[in-house]
């Protein structure tokens, strides 16, 4: 090996870093703009759901590319991995509660198939059936 | 998958049955024992035994209700199911973050039901967040009795109309069942013919085990 490499790697390493951050930065910001721009609650948990998601693992990515330390990455990855499963259920459940309460107008939707059918139906399913 | 799984009882009663679960729950003491390695960053035997203990007393202080599972992972539609997830969670965000930024209004919206192939609880709950994450769609309701989800639809057009979100969530379900699911799961739902490929390997390797 000569001794150029470490340093190529360094240098690769901080570019990549370095568009992740960036790219990061640009979800995280429009997930905020849409938080604000969008018209009504279900359209908010969107910008909630996903852009927020995919840009706070870019950034943790390109911290970990930065920090490079194994303890950093295995707690990013955590942080991931906890993100990944509570950020729809968190939609999820602000959906949920503002259908149920009356808070989200009608005429913000062009189709309303759940139209009052809310809570779910006592009756067992038939035997299922197989898709198309 | 297997974290949440286990558990019969969650009555408190001797120690004998406590001893019971604390065995049928080993995996869950392990994925918390590795969290909380994980956590401090560090392996030493410290912190494995430490973990170990709090994953025990979480098991027994806090005990789960037990889930159904009967399915296995498939490796090769596990990868598909990951690859595909990857690209559409990138797909997804460019959508909505230029939906967010672009001059003029939001697209209409709507509110799609979407009547599910597999009424297990586990794929129900599986498809539910990866259909949040992935296509411009929120999970508003899920009816675990009728297999029903709602999904509000942020860009109904885009997405093809209530029809289009049906397609695209069933196909999510079926990459989700083709990874998890049991062979006769499968075979009942037509995602996969007795002699099938997918089946077989399966069966191999069962046979081997």
């Amino acid at each position: 090996m000569t001794q150029a490499d470490p340093g190529v790697w360094t240098t690769l390493a901080d570019v990549v870093a370095a568009a992740c951050l960036l790219l990061g930065a640009y979800f995280s910001l429009s997930a905020g703009v849409g938080v604000l721009r969008f018209g009504n609650l279900l359209a908010r948990t969107h910008a909630v759901a996903k852009p927020q998601v995919l840009g706070l693992i870019l950034l943790l990515i390109g911290v970990a590319l930065r920090v490079r330390s194994w303890p950093t990455v295995t707690m990013l990855a955590l942080v991931v991995a906890f993100q990944l499963l509570t950020s729809p259920v968190s939609a999820h459940m602000v959906g949920r509660a503002g259908v149920r309460t009356g808070k989200v107008d009608p005429a913000d939707l062009e189709v309303d198939e759940l139209g009052g059918d809310e809570a779910e139906p006592r009756r067992l399913p038939e035997e299922p059936t197989a898709p198309r | 998958m297997s974290a949440v799984t286990t558990t019969k009882t969650a009555r408190p009663g001797p120690w004998r049955r406590r001893a019971r679960r604390l065995r049928a729950q080993w995996t869950t003491i392990v994925v918390l024992t590795v969290i909380w390695v994980l956590l401090w960053g560090d392996l030493s035997w410290a912190n494995l035994i430490a973990g170990a203990v709090l994953g025990a007393v979480v098991v027994t202080v806090l005990p789960l209700p037990s889930v159904q599972t009967h399915g296995r992972l498939r490796p090769w539609p596990f990868l598909v199911l990951a690859g595909r997830f990857l690209v559409d969670l990138f797909a997804a965000s460019f959508h909505v973050a230029w939906l967010a930024l672009r001059p003029g209004r939001p697209p209409r919206s709507g509110i799609v039901g979407v009547c599910l192939a597999s009424s297990s609880e586990v794929f129900l709950t599986i498809t539910a967040e990866m259909t949040s994450l992935v296509p411009g769609s929120v999970v508003v309701e899920a009816h675990r009795s009728t297999r029903m989800l709602y999904l509000h639809v942020l860009d109904l057009a885009g997405a093809g109309g209530p029809d289009g979100v049906r397609e695209t969530t069933l196909a999510l379900e079926a990459r989700v069942l083709r990874a998890f699911a049991s062979d006769d799961e499968l075979v009942r739902l037509g995602l996969a013919t007795p002699g099938d490929r997918l089946v077989r390997s399966t069966a191999r390797r069962e046979g081997r085990a």
